[in-house]
């Protein structure tokens, strides 16, 4: 019983991953009818506006200590981050703290820049292109992206601790009521799913239940229709796209803590995300979210150990078999809409 | 009228032979001594693998640029060919004739399995679905399939192998893969002046193979069952409303682009007996997209080029770092100097994938027909220019 909890609960923060790509990934598909394959690397630009920020914050200068003295008796230099002179001291640490939740902020309009600048600068020239040449162009920006990143940050994962208040771990068991120590589960992940539970939440309910999320919904129905009756449907689009590159970025950003972002997550992921997105079914972004989060508990679960010595090396592939077997038996997906990407 | 080719066929054929051939000599157009001998390509390490990737991009090009479908898992199909190449160098016989042809086999039997489900579905989901396979390949490979894959370390040739075929010899250096006692590593250099020029075994054994491939992908291109792989390209709906059965074309052309990517893998093993699971990872089928749409899609010596450029790029480009850099531009003042090699710095050397990624990027968005239609481009201004416009016919098959 316990373990299984335990296996649900580690399923869920990867699968919450997941699901916040494959999230942006439909939105896209469902909206411009692109295949974005340099949506991974808007995840690792998201970590890495993480990583970005919490240096701006730790900005130094060096200051002559007089009340320290190093080993000779000389004053020694400190670094002093700038933010100390602005905010005070005490209010300055704690804002290096925060830097990982802090750079949500920071992240939200650059992603969102970036992905109007991608739009309007790549991808508006491929909607009337092939499918496969929209996979190429962007799998070839991805790349781009990628070196970027590398040559300013150089190849190795880079650690960006979370808040220290979320460092340790939490006594999951005990809170239900099973044996304390059964089942301990790290605070940032906790965090991690209530933060793309919330995300995906106010995603879907701006689509729901603002007016611009109806027009952009009923873009997705039927384009021509609405255009016909004069909304200038293409720019919701593009602002849609921001959305989306804005919801991969903050995915990275609160990622950064679980695993150091290096320049190549954003392919690692990417390659489970279409997985997760033709599973859930081409244009359903509930579907996103559901192949998502049971994919991440599939992984975790084939990963015990009982499992693993039944079946050798299920934990490397369970996620590919589980894709193998949906598309072929059901082709649309879980949740896939009629009509849309049929072949 | 040559071995059934068209007379422009034959000639693309000839003058690729000849330029296969004569490789080793112009591919070291720079004397020994030169500081320019750093871009010399010809020697055989690099140039084996020019024609290897060549097979393996070749290969990649019958299933995608005829027949439209975009397979982002074919280093598999490498990968298990290598993996049974590597085997039959060990249980069987040094030689590596037995390896290459049992390797081409053993890949041509996975894109058969691979090939039958995937097919099932077109579009990014064929895409997805060959991804998923590859990816599946490679974890096992690198996990749970450890005794037949050497797992990370991957899988070599030892000292105490079977080798059935060859008398005992457990003494000594681990035998090198040859054919019929010539070694794969085996070279005759030419010292001519300050050039010095390497005819190496290996290569010459892989651009005989790469040639005969080549042959092979002209024919298919050109006879009956590449216009059906065509059609099936331009309107599968229409075929199968005629009443045509298209999945036996395209299983066909899956099992032959397959076995393409297991020759090459084959070969590989065959010039260095080491196969390892990475072969087979996804960025690894990532990499012969990129060569063939790089050469041009769709056409017949594309493919090859696009090869050849990126291997160039891995291995030449990619050496030059920044004292170089500083050394060509000495000549300017010295702020001009340091400002031209920091902007030129990002794009060489280390970071010649960032200049991959917008070479690529530039030849999806203005250049569809890769370097062949740039070429074509060129030529066409020359044309012009040269004589009065006359109105040719358009020799091409109307898609």
């Amino acid at each position: 019983m316990d373990q299984i909890i335990l296996q649900i609960l580690n399923g869920l923060d990867k699968g919450s991953a997941y699901a916040l790509i494959a999230l942006g990934l439909t939105l896209i598909f469902g909206t411009l009818g692109v295949v974005n394959f340099a949506h991974g690397a808007l995840f690792m630009l998201g970590a890495f506006c993480a990583i970005t920020f919490s240096r701006i914050l730790s900005l130094s200068k060096v200051v002559v200590d007089e009340t320290q003295k190093d080993f000779l008796g000389n004053p020694l230099k400190v670094d002093v981050p700038y933010i100390y002179d602005w905010f005070g001291e005490s209010a300055g640490q704690v804002l290096i703290n925060w830097s990982v939740p802090l750079a949500i902020l920071f992240a939200i309009p650059v992603m969102i820049i970036i992905g109007v600048l991608m739009e309007r600068g790549l991808i508006k020239h491929f909607y009337k292109r092939p499918h496969a040449d929209q996979i190429l162009v962007t799998f070839g920006l991805a790349i781009v992206l990628q070196e970027i990143i590398k040559y300013y940050f150089g190849a190795n994962q880079i650690p960006n601790p979370a808040p220290e208040a979320f460092i340790g771990s939490f006594d999951f068991g005990a809170a239900i009521g099973l044996k304390a120590g059964t089942i301990i589960y790290p605070y940032w992940r906790i965090v991690y799913f209530c933060f793309a539970m919330l995300l995906i939440g106010s995603v879907f309910a701006f689509l729901q239940f603002t007016t611009f999320g109806m027009v952009v919904r009923a873009g997705m129905a039927d384009r021509e229709t609405v255009e016909l009756l004069g909304i200038n449907i293409d720019k919701r689009f593009t602002i849609m796209f921001g959305v989306a590159a804005a919801v991969a970025g903050l995915a990275g950003v609160m990622y950064t803590p679980i695993n150091p972002p290096n320049y190549h997550m954003g392919m690692d992921f990417l390659v489970i995300s279409f997985v997760v997105v033709v599973v859930g079914g081409m244009g359903s972004l509930p579907g996103a979210v559901a192949a998502g989060l049971l994919l991440g508990i599939l992984e975790s679960f084939a990963s015990m150990r009982q499992v693993i010595e039944a079946l050798p090396g299920i934990n490397q592939v369970v996620i590919y078999l589980a894709a193998i077997v949906i598309l072929l038996t059901r082709p649309r997906g879980l949740m896939g809409r009629k009509g849309v990407m049929e072949e | 009228m040559m071995l059934g080719l068209n007379r422009k066929d034959a000639s693309l054929l000839l003058i690729v032979a000849i330029l296969v051939a004569l490789a080793p000599i112009f591919l070291n157009p720079f004397p020994e001594q030169s500081g320019l001998a750093q871009f010399n390509a010809g020697y055989p390490d690099l140039m084996q693998r020019f024609v290897i990737f060549g097979i393996f991009a070749i290969g990649f090009n019958i299933l995608f640029g005829l027949t439209g479908y975009l397979s982002f898992g074919h280093a598999a199909f490498l990968g298990a060919g290598s993996y049974a190449g590597v085997w039959m160098l060990k249980l069987l016989t040094i030689n590596v004739i037995p390896a290459i042809i049992i390797s081409t086999a053993v890949a041509g039997i996975f894109a058969l399995i691979i090939g039958f489900i995937s097919l099932r579905r077109s579009g990014i989901y064929f895409s997805i679905l060959t991804l998923a396979f590859a990816q599946m390949s490679f974890a096992l490979a690198a996990s749970v399939l450890t005794p037949i894959t050497g797992g990370e370390t991957g899988l070599q040739t030892a000292l105490d192998d079977p080798r059935i075929l060859d008398s005992t010899n457990t003494t000594g250096n681990i035998p090198a893969p040859s054919i019929f006692g010539l070694q794969m590593g085996d070279s005759f250099q030419i010292s001519l002046g300050g050039w010095l020029w390497t005819f190496n075994v290996g290569y010459y054994l892989s651009a005989i193979v790469m040639l005969s491939a080549f042959y092979l992908a002209i024919r298919i291109f050109r006879s009956p069952f590449g216009i059906m792989l065509r059609a099936i390209k331009s309107n599968q709906q229409r075929l199968n409303y005629t009443g045509l059965n298209t999945k036996p074309y395209m299983l066909a052309c899956f099992v032959i682009s397959g076995m393409y990517a297991g020759l090459a893998g084959g070969l590989m093993v065959s010039m260095d007996p080491l196969a390892g699971a990475e072969r087979m990872q996804w960025t690894a089928s990532g990499e012969v997209v990129l060569m063939t749409i790089l050469g041009g899609v769709g056409t017949l010596i594309g493919p090859v080029l696009g090869a050849g450029l990126i291997k160039y790029f891995e291995n030449i480009f990619s050496k030059i770092n920044d004292n170089l850099l500083h050394k060509w531009f000495a000549f300017m003042p010295d702020g001009a100097e340091d400002f031209i090699v920091s902007i030129i710095y990002p794009f060489v050397g280390k970071g010649w994938h960032l200049t991959l990624g917008l070479i690529f990027m530039a030849v999806i968005i203005f250049l569809p027909g890769g370097l062949v239609e740039l070429g074509q481009k060129v030529a066409s201004i020359f044309k012009k220019k040269g004589s009065t416009p006359s109105n040719t016919p358009n020799t091409e098959p109307a898609e």
